[in-house]
């Protein structure tokens, strides 16, 4: 039962997946292909993802990164999540593996959500290849009005968040 | 295409796991036991997330995503759109080539603006990973967020580019 709980999204995929094999042969038959496919594609993305926070679980300490990122890191811990959002230029669903290493080794939670969503809407790896293809007045339109959403987003779910909220991310950051 | 930044991922990971292996072969080992760990923690989400999105990719096909973005316009258009970026996962290194040649075939830039924030900050298939992490009430308040901060980067980007 706890399994059956714990798996509800992916047995309900599953269902949709198979009634789609059944009800469109076709349809389903392709999807099962773009899965096999698409998975060989996470695994290459996440393996070096996956080491990268594997050696910062042994090597980094978390008093060290607590005076970096956390409670009372200030500006220079907003400055330090926004700097290494930015650098990350990974898939969302590979940057909340290295958000929940943060918050296990105790930054503070407005930084990882201003890492979060920095690096989702400013990839500076990317930025060139933005430009060659939208132009620069597309690229740094928004990338500008994207640097004050990304504050903006963090401060109002930080502050929307109580003290409850706060200490469950925290537990169950642990647990990962 | 996308391979060349993945590299870039792999550079960084070699060099990391180099040095920490040259000072610690015990740490470096049980640091790779715990990647592992991890990874096997999250994989069930992942596939649910794969299947997904093998099913989006066999239901939505690209001409869809074209006609979506090329062809409506208006509020109608720019809402599907925004449907559009959040419930599809196309690497940016793709959607970029694509979005280039719809703005070249006349699609609107608010259109086409819509589509690239919600693609990259909203994710409707990976919430159940978000939530893994976050928790419900921040990844609801952080994708709602995201897509209503969207609408506004689109829109000036329009304004700014009229």
């Amino acid at each position: 039962m706890k399994i059956f709980k714990k798996n509800i999204f992916l047995i309900i995929v599953l269902c949709l997946n198979l009634a789609a094999l059944v009800l469109f042969p076709q349809t389903g038959i392709k999807s099962f292909e773009f899965t096999v496919k698409n998975f060989m594609n996470f695994l290459f993305m996440l393996t070096p993802v996956f080491i990268c926070i594997g050696l910062m679980d042994v090597w980094i300490d978390r008093k060290a990164m607590i005076k970096l990122m956390g409670e009372n890191s200030k500006s220079k811990g907003v400055l330090i999540s926004f700097a290494l959002g930015v650098v990350t230029a990974v898939p969302l669903y590979a940057l909340l593996p290295i958000a929940g290493m943060l918050l296990k080794k105790g930054s503070k939670i407005s930084n990882v959500l201003i890492f979060i969503c920095s690096s989702a809407s400013i990839r500076i790896p990317l930025l060139l290849f933005e430009v060659s293809y939208m132009g620069w007045k597309f690229t740094m339109i928004r990338f500008i009005v994207n640097f004050f959403i990304v504050f903006a987003i963090a401060i109002i779910i930080d502050k929307t968040l109580n003290e409850k909220d706060k200490k469950e991310i925290y537990d169950n950051a642990y647990k990962l | 295409m996308n391979s060349i930044f993945s590299y870039y991922l792999y550079g960084i990971a070699a060099i990391l796991l180099i040095i920490s292996y040259l000072k610690n072969k015990n740490k470096t080992l049980l640091g790779l036991k715990k990647a592992l760990k991890m990874f096997l923690n999250v994989l069930p989400q992942f596939i649910a997330i794969l299947f997904l999105l093998g099913l989006l990719l066999a239901a939505i096909p690209s001409s869809v995503i074209k006609n979506v973005l090329g062809e409506n316009s208006g509020i109608s258009g720019i809402l599907a759109s925004a449907a559009l970026g959040s419930i599809t996962i196309i690497p940016v290194i793709i959607a970029f080539p694509i979005a280039s040649e719809l703005l070249q075939s006349g699609a609107g830039i608010v259109q086409i603006a819509v589509f690239i924030s919600t693609l990259t900050t909203v994710g409707f298939a990976t919430m159940p990973l978000e939530i893994k992490y976050l928790g419900k009430k921040t990844t609801y308040l952080r994708n709602l967020f995201a897509l209503i901060f969207s609408f506004i980067t689109a829109y000036v980007t329009g304004w700014a580019l009229r």
